[in-house]
């Protein structure tokens, strides 16, 4: 095999490589997407119940409620216009709190949104990026916290 | 007063390394001796001054000098001394002084142990690193001073964030950093080779050892890192595919194609421009890490506070770099010289492949990581990728790698025997039918994964076993034989088995896990039980107390196993009051075989706390796996021909005769 040949077939493989590569991303991303909504996106688009999203804001002031075993919690997640009525079941994360910024994932089943997962903030001075951008879009962005 | 003589020796690091990025360059153009030889005195000039800046930010953390604003913002007088130490580099500043730290430590060597090397490219690989070392120097100078003053200075510091005071966290960051830095050894060495126009042996004998070093303190810090977010968020997984744990993957996938495509170079003489070109890569992706990181564009817990004026300078560092590298290349790279010649089916066409399915590993989490930025930035949707895109796009990608890892280290050089090779593995082919009936028979509901991925993590160990088997010739010389044969096989080689099947073994652990994973929540009183996979846990009290920088509330939990007392568990959930901040101290009951994982989340005596309890099977597999892959790097990185000094030598004839090496 001459080195010109010899590289060619070296490209041709890649090449079927990256095409077969491809087409498992893009069947990967059609089924595992997640697309993040505010609450004000919300009241616009009809999401299907199969569909599963990502709602972001800020857990509304005084909206939690625990069951009585403690493992299924209620709260509303707000962009201070509108808001989104959540619940869980299971373990929230340490910095969950009234008036912080939180992201729930999960789907809509009839009318509320049962969330699989949801992911507060790291620590003190920081909010979820999709949170504070859905504030800043629903005009109620106080500013970034100081550092 | 050490504050100000910190931030003088940086300034002069930076004059240093402006003196050592240009001069040594120009010199090596025309040939002047004199100019190439300052390479060396300013390389170790500048780690000299980098280590002084460096220490002078340690006394401010050690001493709690609150009127340094980046030690009041990240220490606290009360916190351990092992966490005022690594507090230096828990936070952004103090992260990018150990970075400039260990790039010019390694520049240092090159000036140290570079004596072999010929001078101009000596100068012009240093020349590189100083480049380097003022683009990041610039930044911290620029947007990042650690040693900024703060007046008045506060009475007590912040804190550092508790989730980051945790042992596992203070040295991940440095062997992450030297594995990320590492790296701009190969792009030095690569970038010097194009000016300089050729590839030969030698460079690869040089680029070679500092890749594997740096490729085995990226897989150290990345299983640190894993390790602790596995104990220490307590959210019971390893490993979430998050933007910031793949920012740290990608390099590494492309230093591990680096690594196998370098050996090519230093055997064979062939894939010259294609090492360049990865190396180049390999660096790109370790700023690009740095750059997700730092740019405050991801959601993570790594995320410094955001300032977009940092994440634009790294970006511009990394446009810079990786641009300039890459034009470079597509300049100087076709008039490279092809190498040696092979068939197909051959240790090098094994290893192109390797090196295929690796990039294209690394394509497929590239887009996963960078999409949701990328749709964010033209549409203004946002996505999230997670765990599993990643299943079904890197997954079956790495399948066929797994395969050929088996088989490329039996093929010969130049022209492989396929049928032979797979004739001898016969061994390894037992080991994987073997592996996936026992899990077949061990299984209530058949499930097709966990047999696949334990069938392939048999025919890696059995392959790993049998190329160390053939090349000792074992049973089929008389024993002493063989085992004279093992004592003189060189280290590279048991390096490459040991990495080889401590991959075999990390895959059972991934496996197991992912397909096993059993996990119950509940509200549990006083006295109450809950069973998982055969343990009974009983929650026995949840006591307070008072630690250095922390409350916490500790639940003690006992555990029997078919009514014998096995462990008593004791997670903590802990509250920080000067950061207002609370974490949770996961407790892990661990057997070679599983884990029992614990977490407590708020409760009361009246109402219960909620329990979280996990089994984890054969997570304790993943790290060992991991660190059998960390030792056959260190082991492969003491062979004798790789030792810094050593590449000079030309292979003499009677060690040409000796068995082919390690690879």
């Amino acid at each position: 095999m001459t080195p010109k040949r010899r590289r060619l077939s070296i490209v041709v493989i890649g090449l079927v490589m990256l095409g077969t590569a491809a087409a498992l991303v893009l069947t990967a991303f059609e089924d595992n997407l997640v697309f993040f909504f505010s609450p004000t996106d919300l009241k616009a688009k009809a999401i299907a119940p199969e569909q599963r999203i990502r709602v972001g804001g800020l857990v509304e002031e005084g909206s939690i409620e625990k069951s009585a075993d403690g493992l299924v919690v209620n709260f509303r997640v707000t962009d201070l216009q509108n808001v989104v009525p959540v619940t869980f079941n299971g373990v929230l994360p340490d910095l969950f709190r009234e008036g912080q910024g939180v992201v729930a994932e999960g789907r809509f089943i009839q009318g509320t949104f049962k969330a699989s997962e949801v992911l507060a903030k790291h620590d003190e001075t920081y909010m979820p990026k999709e949170v504070a951008d859905a504030l800043k879009k629903s005009g109620k962005w106080k500013g970034e916290a100081k550092p | 007063m050490i504050a100000e003589l910190g931030h003088f020796a940086l300034a002069l690091a930076l004059c240093i390394a402006v003196v050592q990025s240009v001069l040594p360059l120009v010199g090596a153009a025309r040939g002047d001796d004199i100019l190439m030889s300052l390479a060396r005195p300013a390389a170790s000039g500048q780690f000299l001054a980098i280590a002084v800046a460096f220490g002078a930010l340690t006394y401010g953390y050690v001493t709690s000098d609150f009127s340094i604003l980046n030690v009041a913002q990240n220490s606290h007088s009360l916190k351990p001394m092992l966490y005022k130490v690594s507090g230096v580099w828990g936070n952004h500043e103090g992260s990018m002084i150990l970075w400039v730290l260990i790039l010019s430590l390694f520049g240092f060597a090159v000036a140290a142990f570079g004596n072999n090397l010929p001078a101009s490219l000596r100068a012009r690989v240093l020349s590189v690193q100083g480049m380097i070392g003022v683009g990041f120097l610039g930044f911290i100078l620029l947007t990042s001073n650690p040693f900024e003053r703060l007046n008045p200075a506060p009475l007590d510091g912040r804190d550092l964030n508790p989730l980051l005071q945790d042992p596992g966290l203070a040295f991940h960051p440095p062997m992450l950093y030297l594995g990320y830095v590492g790296f701009s050894m190969a792009f030095s060495f690569a970038v010097a080779a194009l000016i300089e126009g050729r590839v030969d042996p030698a460079w690869a004998r040089w680029v070679r050892p500092w890749t594997l070093a740096a490729w085995t303190a990226l897989t150290a810090g990345i299983t640190l890192g894993s390790w602790w977010a596995y104990y220490e968020l307590g959210w019971g997984g390893w490993w979430y595919w998050d933007p910031v744990e793949n920012a740290s993957f990608m390099p590494w996938l492309a230093g591990t194609a680096l690594l196998h495509s370098a050996i090519v170079v230093e055997k064979r003489d062939a894939l010259k421009s294609w090492t360049i070109l990865l190396a180049i890569i390999t660096f790109g992706l370790s700023l690009m890490g740095t750059f997700l990181v730092r740019s405050g564009v991801l959601t993570s817990v790594h995320a410094f506070a955001v300032d977009p004026e940092r994440g634009l300078f790294i970006l511009g560092l990394l446009v810079v770099a990786s641009g300039g590298g890459l034009i470079l290349f597509a300049i100087r790279a076709p008039s490279m010289k092809l190498g040696g010649m092979f068939q197909p089916i051959s240790r090098e066409g094994g290893l192109i492949m390797n090196n295929l399915l690796l990039s294209v590993a690394t394509a497929t989490v590239f887009i996963g990581t960078l999409y949701p930025l990328f749709l964010d930035a033209t549409t203004g949707e946002k996505v999230s990728v997670g765990p599993p895109f990643f299943n079904a796009a890197f997954v079956p990608v790495m399948m066929p790698l797994i395969l050929l890892v088996a088989v490329g280290p039996m093929l010969a050089w130049k022209r492989g025997d396929l049928p032979g090779a797979m004739a001898r593995l016969w061994v390894a082919a037992a080991v994987s039918i073997a592996a996936a009936a026992f899990v077949w028979s061990r299984q209530n509901d058949v499930a097709l994964g966990p047999v696949i991925g334990f069938a392939f993590a048999g025919w890696l160990a059995g392959g790993a076993v049998t190329e160390w088997a053939e090349r000792i010739a074992l049973f089929r010389v008389p024993f002493s034989v063989s085992l004279s044969r093992a004592l003189g096989l060189p280290r590279a080689a048991y390096g490459m088995t040991l990495a080889h099947f401590g991959l075999a073994i990390f895959i059972c652990g991934a496996v197991a896990d992912s397909f096993w994973r059993q996990e119950v929540v509940v509200n549990a009183r006083q006295g109450e039980t809950v069973s998982i996979a055969g343990y009974d846990l009983t929650l026995e009290k949840v006591e307070r107390a008072q630690g250095p920088n922390y409350q916490t509330e500790s639940a003690f939990i006992r555990v029997r196993r078919g009514g014998a007392e096995v462990a008593t568990l004791v997670p903590e959930r802990r509250f920080y009051p000067v950061q207002q901040m609370p974490t949770t101290e996961a407790a892990i009951h661990s057997t070679f075989l599983a884990d029992l994982y614990a977490a407590i989340g708020e409760g009361g005596a009246r109402d219960g706390w909620t329990v979280r309890v996990w089994h984890n099977p054969l997570v304790p597999w993943i790290w060992t796996g991991c660190l059998i892959m960390v030792a056959g790097g260190l082991v492969s990185l003491s062979d004798r021909r790789l030792r810094v000094g050593a590449p000079r030598r030309r292979v003499q004839p009677d060690q040409a005769a000796a068995p082919a090496g390690a690879d």
